[in-house]
Order: C-alpha cells, then structure tokens, then sequence
C-alpha cells in the first residue's frame, strides 16, 4: 500500500485523485524544502509526511536541514520569540553567528538550491539562504510558521531585509502576515491522521493510559492539553473545573503538557498550576516527556470534552487533534480556535472560566449534542485541516507561481 | 484582475461540435491582501479600492476554504457584519446581495457601497464603532486544470458526479456563474443543449441553492438529480 492509499482510506478517493492531477503539471519539478531540524517539532513533523507524500505524486521533492552550533541556535530562538511580540533584542554576536552559519550552508547547499525549480524556506533559520545563491532560477517562497502579528519590531526590522528577495511568503492565517513586496499567501496548518498522535487506537490502549493516571472511567473527564503558559489559561481552566464541579460532583480535569525545564516562565507556571491543583484530588497534572504522542493521543480520546482556554492562539492544532478524535472543544475566542470551533456546531467559544464552565454543564448535561457535536467536528476536520489540504495548497501555489502568478490560471 | 463575472476567461465546457461535456477541476488559494477594517467606515474605504477578485472571493471562493458547513451568511462582508459589528441590519442587508444578479464585480461592489452608505446614513453610532473582530480582505488565486474527462451522454453524469471532486462541483456549479452568459452552471447549459428532453433537470438544478450547505452536500444533491436522467425518475 502506498502512503497516498492510507492517506485515501481517511479522505476519500476523491481527494487524492484530485491531487494527482493537480500534480500532473509538475511532474519531475525539482523542490526542495529547507528548515534546521530533522526530528522535533511541528514543521519535521510535516515535512516527514509531506515530502514523500510529494514524491509519490511524481514531484521530485527532498529536504534538506541546516545545520548550526549554539549561538545559531540562541539566536533563532531570540528571533522566534521576537516574532512571537516578546521585546527580546539580539546581540550583534548573536546575529553573526546566524549570518555565518547561514553562509557555511550555503557553501554545500548552494548547488541544489541553484538549481532547485522551487524552494521552501521555513521559517527563519535559514532565511538568509536566498541571498547567498545568487545564480538561482527558480521561485522561492518563505513559509513562516510563526504567529508574527505582533513582532517585536527591531527584530522583524533585520529579518525582513533577508525576506524581501522571496518570490513569496506562506503565513497560517491572515492575522500573522506582516507587509512584505510579495504574494503573502494563506495556508492554514494541518494534522497527519496517519501519526502516533492521531492514530487510531484500541480500547484496551485507552483503558491503560486511563489507569495509569488514576483516571475513573466511570467519571466525566475534562482535559486540556498544552505547555504550561499563561496565555493558555491553565488556571482559569481549574477555575472553570472547580465552577463546574459544584453541579457536576463527579467531574475529572486532566491538564496536560510538556515539562518545562529551559522555560523559567514555565517552570514557575507550572508550580503555580499544581499549587491550585494540590487541593483538589479532582485535578491531575501531567508533565509529559515532549515524544509522549501516543499518551496524549489516548488522553485526547479518554476526554469527554476537550478544553482549550487560551487567551492567545496561535492555530491551535491541539484543537484540531481533539476535534479529528470526535471531540466537542470549548476554545477560546482567539486566533486559530475562531477558524476551528463553531458555537452549537463544533463546540464553544468562551471568554471567561465562567463561560468554558457553562459550556462544560452544558455539554455533559446534554449527551446527544455532545456527541453529535463530535461528529461534525471530526467531518470539519476532515474535510479542512488533513495534511492532504496542506500538500494541495502547496501544489496549488507552485502551480500558480509558475504560472505568471494571474488570478485566473488555465492550464490545458 | 477580473472585473467581470462573464466575460473572462473561457472555454466553455462544451465542445459544440461534438457536445462534448469536458470536465475540469480546479484548485484555490488565499492570499492575503493586508488590507484590515476594524469599522464599517475603514470596510468601505477598503472595499472602493480593493481588487475585483477580492470581493470574488468573499462572495464565491470562501466556499473552497475552511468553513464550517452550514453558513449563516452568503457572504462573508454579511457575517462580519453580524458577527464583528453586531449590526444585524446590516448583515441582512449585504446577505440579500446575490452576485450573480449583477453584471460585473464593479456593479456589486457599487451595490455593496451603497448598502454600508444607507447604513452609515440611518446610524449615528455605526461610523465610530469598533468591530469586535478585525475584516481581512482577501484574495484568491484559482488554477483550472482539464481532467481529460469528456462526457457524450447526460447519463454520464450521474457516475461521474458521484467520483468528482468537491472542487470540480465548485467548478461547473458555482465558478460556472460568472462565466455563462446567463450565470447558469455548467451542466445546466450543457442539458439545455438537448432541445428541451432535459427541461425538467434544468429547473431543479436552477433551484439548487448552493450558498448553505457544504459541497460535499451539493455533489450529493446533484447526484440525486443526475440519477433522474438516468432512471427516468425525478429527483
């Protein structure tokens, strides 16, 4: 079986047969998509589908990472955090240490990226790549992953310098996109229904990681899943637990979320959450290794309702996870979660722990609605946030990159 | 840019000599415009100068883009204004706008202008107040691409709409509109080709309201209705 058939078996045929003649174009067209990690984090997790799954459609894709030692990596993490909107300013040292690293790659890349038809450039890592292969011939387009609606300035000021070069850019959603001399095109993040934290699993793998936590499933369980970080309100949701707990006397919060050991802001988050946790047997806190996929995965389809209450999102995938698992959500009403969650539809958007507690007595008072909540969010999900969404647009942009860039492109 | 619902572009997608039914996919994507209103009077300002296939896209092509199935509003100027302004008259107002009752974009957005003009007129608050979400216009790019499917027969069409796309039935259903002269979809234009044996099709096709469901929904509609040409049956 190929990728795209297991890919077929979650989308219907249909989709992948429109993605291999949207593709038919581009046979053989050389690709390639650069970024400074091979393992970890949201983008490798991608590209490690995304890349062969082009391939398979006859593309010649392949991807390529930078590499950097620590001052390359300090820096872009300043950079990631100023893109954010946190007034970090960076050392000069730092920044050239970026710009060297940046041109040591160079030095063995530049041959494949010359000749490249189209580059992918993610995120600002390796950014400055573009000025440093001056004989390029083919479009090359800056996919920030980032949500940069409020950079710190200075910092946005540098960087934009070494993006104005880009034949175009790809933000997530319309909000993130900064004024650049380019088509800035919008292409919302995806999910890979294929991988260990969306995979399908048997009961019996659910029924463990429940009694592993000391989780009952007799009782209704609240979850929220994400890093423990003021904007995603974690203690407004214990808030909203404990507001909930006084109609329903049975109810079980789980937060969830990755440890926090080079984040001083975290770690104190965190104390702060199992302070208010620590008188409530109710409330579990679980700090979970960042490779814990499966276990996240089982959590997410243990929960009865899924919260996320954040006051700041960027798309928020860990909404997009729960909602493919069948999953009502009570989100916030920022960024992302306004794309994803429908009042009445696919769940709630709340403003307050008041609000999310509201939502919750309403939810477990009303089972029918929960779970056919849950249906539409999955068919929500399918039909728009799939990885095979992502590769289309993809393949939609070179189409009409190399197409004079017209708003109407007629091929054939 | 385009500036006529008509009159750009295209082949039809019916060969006349052989009536050919040729069938075509297409794909869309978003681009951001960085033009932003956070009050009626900013959207009115961007709107007399934002390009034609801006307005295209937030009447037509958002039906392409993550939405969720069931929509409040045709059009997404209406649902900001409900939903961001909270000025319910107005959206019902811009949510009666239907495109392809105009000649050209430059005729809706004229339309669009003057209905947030009586508004702005009829409220002296409307002017100053901020949306509680920000407007962002818009644009779009579609790619059309041939299948190398060709249909001889209208009983074709039940098989083949049943494997189409969801793109494709965006295509000859709901892109079709501002292509065919008389804002028909494709394979109503291509049925009337027939001397009046498809009449009956024709009329349900036309009554077929495309704004409110997914496109998933409208291929299964018009599934039902492709079934009558081949059984006999009225959908």
């Amino acid at each position: 079986m190929t990728l795209l058939d297991g890919y077929s078996q979650h989308t219907g045929a249909d989709v992948i047969r429109h993605l291999r003649q949207l593709a038919e174009p581009l046979q053989g067209l050389k690709v390639v998509h650069v970024n400074s990690t091979r393992v970890g984090g949201g983008v490798a997790e991608i590209l490690q589908k995304l890349v062969p799954l082009t391939r398979e459609l006859g593309v010649d894709a392949s991807w390529e990472v930078i590499s950097g030692g620590e001052e390359f990596f300090v820096c872009t993490k300043h950079m990631h955090n100023a893109l954010q909107g946190n007034r970090v300013d960076i050392p000069q040292v730092l920044l050239d240490a970026y710009e060297d690293t940046n041109a040591r790659n160079a030095e063995q890349l530049r041959p494949l990226l010359e000749e490249a038809d189209v580059v992918f450039i993610h995120d600002p890592q390796p950014a400055p790549l573009l000025a440093l292969c001056p004989a390029r011939r083919g479009k090359w387009i800056w996919r920030c992953h980032i949500d940069a609606s409020h950079p710190h300035r200075p910092v946005w000021k540098y960087l934009r310098r070494h993006l104005t070069g880009y034949d175009a850019s790809i933000f997530s959603l319309p909000d993130f996109a900064q004024p650049l001399p380019h088509p800035e095109y919008i292409i919302p993040p995806s999910i890979d229904p294929l991988s260990e934290k969306n995979t399908e699993l048997e009961a019996d793998e659910v029924d463990a990681v429940r009694e592993r936590f000391g989780l009952d499933p007799e009782r209704p369980l609240v979850l929220q899943v994400s890093r423990f970080d003021r904007f995603k309100d974690p203690l407004g949701v214990i808030r909203a637990h404990q507001l909930a707990k006084r109609f329903l006397p049975a109810l079980q919060l789980v937060l969830a979320g990755g440890g926090a050991s080079d984040d001083p802001e975290g770690a104190l988050m965190v104390q702060e959450v199992q302070n208010e946790a620590a008188a409530d047997d109710s409330v579990h806190v679980l700090l979970l290794p960042p490779d814990a996929h499966r276990t996240i995965n089982a959590l997410q389809r243990a929960a009865d309702v899924v919260v996320q209450k954040s006051t700041r999102e960027g798309f928020g995938l860990t909404v997009t996870e729960a909602m493919w698992k069948g999953k009502a959500v009570i989100g916030g009403d920022t960024g992302g979660i306004r794309l994803q969650v429908i009042n009445f539809h696919t769940g709630f958007l709340v403003n307050t722990p008041e609000g999310a507690a509201l939502r919750i007595r309403y939810l477990l008072h009303q089972r029918e609605q929960l779970a056919e909540m849950g249906r539409k969010a999955r068919e929500f999900v399918r039909e728009n946030f799939l990885l095979t969404r992502q590769l289309r647009e993809y393949l939609t942009l070179m189409l009409a990159l190399r197409n004079s860039g017209a708003d109407r492109i007629e091929l054939g | 840019m385009m500036t006529d619902m008509r009159n750009q572009n295209t082949s039809p997608p019916v060969s006349d000599a052989e009536r050919l039914f040729v069938v075509r996919d297409c794909a869309l994507i978003a681009i951001a415009t960085g033009r932003r209103a956070l009050t009626l009077t900013e959207l009115r300002d961007s709107l007399e100068r934002v390009s034609a296939d801006s307005i295209y896209f937030h009447f037509w092509g958002g039906l392409l883009q993550p939405r969720f199935e069931e929509r409040e509003y045709n059009n997404d100027f209406a649902a900001w204004a409900r939903h961001g302004l909270h000025d319910g008259i107005l959206a019902e107002r811009m949510a009666m706008l239907d495109p392809t009752q105009f000649e050209d974009i430059e005729e809706l957005r004229q339309a669009l202008l003057e209905v947030i003009d009586t508004r702005l007129d009829e409220s002296e608050y409307l002017p100053w107040l901020r949306a509680t979400q920000r407007f962002e216009f818009i644009r779009s790019q579609i790619v059309v691409f041939d299948t190398s499917r060709r249909l001889r027969q209208p009983a074709e069409l039940a098989p083949l709409i049943g494997e189409c796309s969801t793109s494709s039935v965006f295509y000859h259903f709901i892109d079709a509109r501002r292509r065919q002269p008389d804002h028909r979809d494709d394979f109503q234009a291509w049925l009337a080709g027939f001397d009046g044996e498809y009449r009956e099709q024709c009329d349900q096709l036309a009554g077929v309201d495309p704004y409110f469901g997914s496109l998933s929904e409208l291929r299964q509609r018009l599934a039902d209705i492709f079934q009558g040409i081949s059984t006999g049956a009225t959908a």
